[in-house]
This record gives structure tokens, sequence and C-alpha cells, in this order.
């Protein structure tokens, strides 16, 4: 991965045809990934979920009826995965938290995906003092506990939807930049940047135009990866009360509603719990089938 | 090597003053301030404003961080808000507490997850690799809150339940009757309270040790020098235990540094869920509470548990690989 993955010069393993780009390679390879398939699919079915909600859910959310009559009943033809204190649907509220994880990882991970590639490259190509600040900055962060540093900022500010993918997005950032840095600075010297440099391109144009491209596959794995860290973390922030707020079903908010009461009504936690798990792990099934679609070393 | 040791700890203090910095400037961003719990409608305003001036809250910010910073490195940290106690104190009790769960669960977690590792990379493409990829890829996906919950409810809860032979404490660190044990019984009591938290920690840790130990063992194995070692009719097994092992735990040492913020986050949950008297547990309540000097003294503990963590690693990694220079 030291080197950029795009180049036309790896040897091919699946049966190479005339003009292919490494994309076309790469997608070949993911789709012999058998476990990479079945996230992916995972993937395409929670976020169908989330979209359809309304479609796809028994239930209201939200909606709580004769409390005394629905409260914490056991898994049922009628309630599928049982029903909280509160009487309303479990099932229904793990398909409708799924808008609000989903949303969440996306937007903080498009967040920081993007400031990691910027700053990595600005720090890998320019060197000196940029690269020293960006660098010193992503070790500060690095250093602290970042769950620490997450409920340090959502619980002094008001906890709000907003807030949290701000605070994710701008936290995760050091890990992009890392990754991009260490590969610009094996890209920044090799002929076709020289090549951009001679012809006179300015700096702006070769970092966006010609470097990061270059990068983008491994940016794509950390990305993918990224989604299921934040989805985890968005869920821990709920569950310590600091995430998303109620009556809006949040799947770590969920677990934290099922610990009251573990032994009486162990649906309540268990199958939310078993959401993030699946969810987490499609996601990084993709991002593992990624890095090796995407990876020239392994094409043998 | 004393030179190097030298440089690296003379290079964390600036990180550590950055950390400090960090927190200091979180903190004063935060709406409200620390005078905001001793409001009351029967103070009179002059009261309050006396007892701002008293916290030192009307001066400048460059003034407060000034004296901020001075007293903070000189040791004092200050008296808890919501615990009328010095902070030394709060962070003096949880300490040992965290101290001993992160200890277990690294231990815990590197022999698990080497010994995976190196099951999976012996058997590559074998099933034993590819259900232990899939089951490691299960708790690396797992939010260790739910993780913690779960083995609660069924080693403990459900487990005393259904009277099963061994069931694990829930919660706290010591039974009730502590106090009345043999020093053995002691001894054990300790031990089955430490159980649950620390597997929680380890299972959702040790999955990461185990791809990276998998791919290291992959790389050393394909190796000209293993060849060799096959071609002179060396056992399997010493092949792999003693050539390959060796040189491929030398990265993995390096996971600690990575690994330690992971698992000081995991603190917070474990020690909220199994009510373990840590810094982590300290933290989340100090930040409820609002707590400032509480929240700036732990937090500044953590970093600096990370930052020498990360050091340890840094120098054992100089000591365990003979190719790393570090003069």
């Amino acid at each position: 991965m030291t080197e950029g993955t795009l180049r036309a010069a790896a040897p091919p393993a699946v049966h190479p045809r005339e003009g292919d780009s490494q994309w076309a390679i790469a997608a070949r390879r993911f789709r012999r990934d058998r476990l990479a398939l079945g996230g992916l699919a995972l993937v395409v079915i929670l976020s169908a979920l989330a979209i359809f909600a309304p479609l796809a859910a028994p239930y209201d959310p939200i909606a709580q009826h004769d409390i005394v009559a629905t409260s914490l009943q056991p898994p049922s033809p009628a309630h599928a995965l049982g029903t909280d204190l509160f009487g309303r649907d479990v099932l229904s509220r793990i398909i409708y938290g799924a808008r609000i994880s989903l949303t969440i990882g996306f937007l903080a991970v498009i967040i920081s995906v993007t400031l990691g590639t910027l700053l990595g490259a600005v720090a890998g190509y320019f060197g000196g003092w940029a690269d020293t600040l960006v660098m010193r900055f992503t070790d500060t962060v690095l250093a602290f506990p970042r769950l620490i540093l997450l409920i340090l900022i959502v619980a002094l500010f008001h906890p709000s939807v907003l807030l949290i993918i701000l605070v994710l997005g701008f936290t995760q950032w050091p890990g992009t930049a890392r990754i991009v840095r260490g590969e610009v600075l094996s890209l920044r010297e090799r002929e076709f940047i020289q090549a951009a440099r001679a012809l006179g391109f300015g700096r702006a144009r070769i970092i966006l135009r010609h470097i990061v491209p270059n990068v983008l596959g491994p940016v794509i794995v950390a990305a993918t990866l990224g989604i299921g860290n934040t989805i985890v973390l968005e869920a821990g922030l709920s569950f310590l009360g600091l995430g998303v707020q109620p009556p809006m079903p949040s799947w770590g908010s969920m677990v934290a509603d099922g610990r009251g009461n573990l032994i009486g009504a162990w649906w309540v936690a268990t199958f939310p719990g078993l959401t993030i798990v699946l969810t987490v792990l499609a996601f990084n099934l993709v991002g593992d089938g990624l890095r090796d679609a995407l990876d020239p070393r392994l094409r043998q | 090597m004393t030179g190097f040791i030298t440089r690296r700890v003379l290079g964390a203090i600036p990180l550590l003053l950055a950390v400090a910095t960090l927190i200091f400037i979180v903190l004063d961003l935060a709406p409200g301030d620390p005078a905001a719990q001793y409001f009351n409608p029967n103070v009179p305003p002059e009261v309050y404003e006396q007892l701002r001036r008293n916290l030192g809250l009307d001066q400048p910010l460059a003034t407060r961080y000034g004296k901020w910073l001075g007293s903070f490195l000189t040791g004092d940290f200050g008296y808890s808000f919501a615990q009328n106690r010095p902070v030394a104190n709060v962070v003096l009790d949880a300490l040992p507490n965290t101290l001993l769960l992160a200890v277990v669960a690294i231990g815990a977690m590197f022999v698990v997850g080497v010994l995976v590792g190196v099951l999976q990379a012996v058997r590559q493409h074998g099933w034993a690799d590819r259900i232990l990829s899939v089951i490691g890829l299960f708790f690396y996906s797992m939010p260790s809150f739910w993780l913690a919950l779960m083995l609660m409810l069924v080693f403990s809860l459900k487990a005393h339940q259904w009277g099963w032979p061994i069931a694990f404490p829930a919660t706290g660190i010591t039974s009730f009757d502590y106090e009345f044990l043999s020093p053995w019984g002691k001894f054990t009591d300790r031990l089955s309270h430490l159980v649950l938290p620390a597997t929680t920690l380890t299972l959702v840790l040790a999955a990461g040790v185990a791809r990276y130990t998998r791919g290291q063992m992959l790389e050393v194995i394909r190796q000209d020098y293993i060849r060799t070692a096959r071609a002179k009719g060396l056992p399997e097994r010493t092949v792999v235990l003693k050539h390959a092992l060796r040189n491929s735990l030398i990265p993995v040492v390096t996971l600690v540094g990575l690994y330690l913020p992971l698992l000081f986050s995991g603190t917070v949950f474990v020690e909220t869920i199994f009510s373990w008297p840590g810094m982590g547990r300290v933290i989340f309540d100090a930040i409820s509470q609002r707590d400032a000097p509480v929240i700036m003294a732990t937090s500044f503990v953590f970093a600096t548990l990370v930052v020498i963590g990360n050091l340890l690693a840094d120098v054992l990694y100089a000591v365990v690989d003979p190719r790393i220079r570090y003069d």
C-alpha cells in the first residue's frame, strides 16, 4: 500500500483485458469476494430499510398506546422483537434507528475523509512547517482517548444530531491524514508529478488533479471502515445519554433503555445491540474486501 | 540507548503541553461557568459576583491559562466542585483500579490475539482460519457497552437464575463481606469481580491483535530464511514458533500504543456498567456534573498514560528489533 494503487504496471491476475482500468480490475476482484459481497448486500438492505422506514416498520416507533397492556412484551408474532418499557415496538424502533445511525455515519465520514485527505496531502506535499503543524496536531488528537474528547465536547455543549455529526467528523480525520501523508510522500518524487511541475501547473491543481486521485484507494478503504467505527461511537454516545435524544430512536439509547431490566426483558437491549454489530460487521467486510481488491500487491 | 530514551521523553513534553492546552480550550469554550452551580435566586448578585472573583473567573483568558498551567505543572490539580475534596485524592483513589483492569486486559488481549493470529496464519485459507476470521471480525465490530451487558446478562444474572455452578458478580470490585474473608478468599473475590470487565475489554481488542498477528506471520512465513529453516529439516513446530513467531511479534509490540486510547475509551463504558470505581467512571461522572477541575485532571492523566504507553512501545520496539538504530 506504499505505492499508488491506480498505476497500470501491476501484474494483473484476473484475465486482464485490453484497456482495463485499475478500477475495473478491482471491481472484478471485489465481485469474487463472497464475504465482501455479503457485507455489501447487508449495507444495501439496511440503507433500503432506513430510506423506506415508514413502509418497512410495522408500528409507529414513538407512539405509546396503552402502556400497562403493551409494556415489555416478549417477542411474539405481533411484536417480532418484543416491546420496550413504554410499549413501543422494538423492531420498528430499530428500523427507524437505522436512519439516524447511517445518516450520522455517512455525513461524519464525508467530513473526516475530506479534511483528512486535504490536510494529509498538504502536509505530505509541502513538507516543512506545514507538515510539522499538521502532524503534531494529529499526534495531539491521537494521544487522547477519542471517546473522552467526544463526551467532553458533547456534554459541555448541548447534544444534538448536528453537533454529533460535526464532532465525530472533526475528530476522525487524523487517521486518514496519516495514511494520505504517507502515500503522498512517496508520490511526490515520482516522474509524473515532476512532469506536472515542469509543465508549470499550480500547486492546487497538482494536489487535487494528480495526487488526490492516486491516493483514493486507501482513502476509500479508510472511509468504509470509518463508517463502522463512527456508528459504534455514535451508539456509545447515545448509550451514555449524550447522543441522539429521546424520543428519537437510536440503537445506542435503545440498548441503554434495556439496561434497567436486563433479566426481565432481555430483548430490549439485545436486539438493537445485535443490529449495531451486524451493521458495523457489514461495513468492515466491505472495507476489507475493498482493501484486498485495490491492493496491487495481492494480485497473483 | 539512553540518549534515545531521553530524546523520546523530551519529545513527549510538548505533546503533553498541547494536550493540556486543548483540554483548557475545550472547557473554556463551553457555555456556562463553574460558578453557575452556586447560583440560587436567594443569593444576591453581589455575592455571586464575589464568588466569580474568588474563583478567578473575572480575569482575562491568558491570565487564567497561565495560572492554571502553573499550578497544574506543579502538581496542584485543585479542588473537586462535586466531591469537595482535592482532585489529587479523587484521581489517586481511582487510578489503581483502572490500571489493574487495563494491565489485565492488555495482557489477556495479547495472549489471546497472538495465539489466534498464529493459528490462523498456520492454517491460512483453511476452515479454522475462515471461522476464526469471521468470529474475530464479529467481536471487532462489537460495541463494548453491548458486549458488557450481554456478558453480565448471561454469566452473572442468568447464571444465578439458572443455578449455574459459576456465576460472576455483576458489579463492584469486591463483595459486601470482603472484610470478613480469608486472604485466599479475598484474592478469589477480587479475581471473580475482575473477570467480566476484563473479558469485555479483552474480547473487543484481541480481535484486532489477531488480525494484525496473522498478517505479520503470513509476511514472515514467505521469507527466505523460513524456507531455509524448513529445507534443513526443522520440524514445522520449531519453524513456526521459534523462527517465524519471534520476528512477527516485533511490530505487534507497537500495537500497545495504538490500542491504549481504545482501551481507555472502553473503560468508560465498562466501568460505568460494572460499577468499577476507576478513572473512566470518574471522568464520566465529572463531565455530567461539570466538575471542571476533575475533568481536566482525569483527561490529562489519560493522555499521559497514552503517551507513556507509546513511549514504552517505542523503546521496547528498539530493544527487540536490532535493525532499529536509535542513535
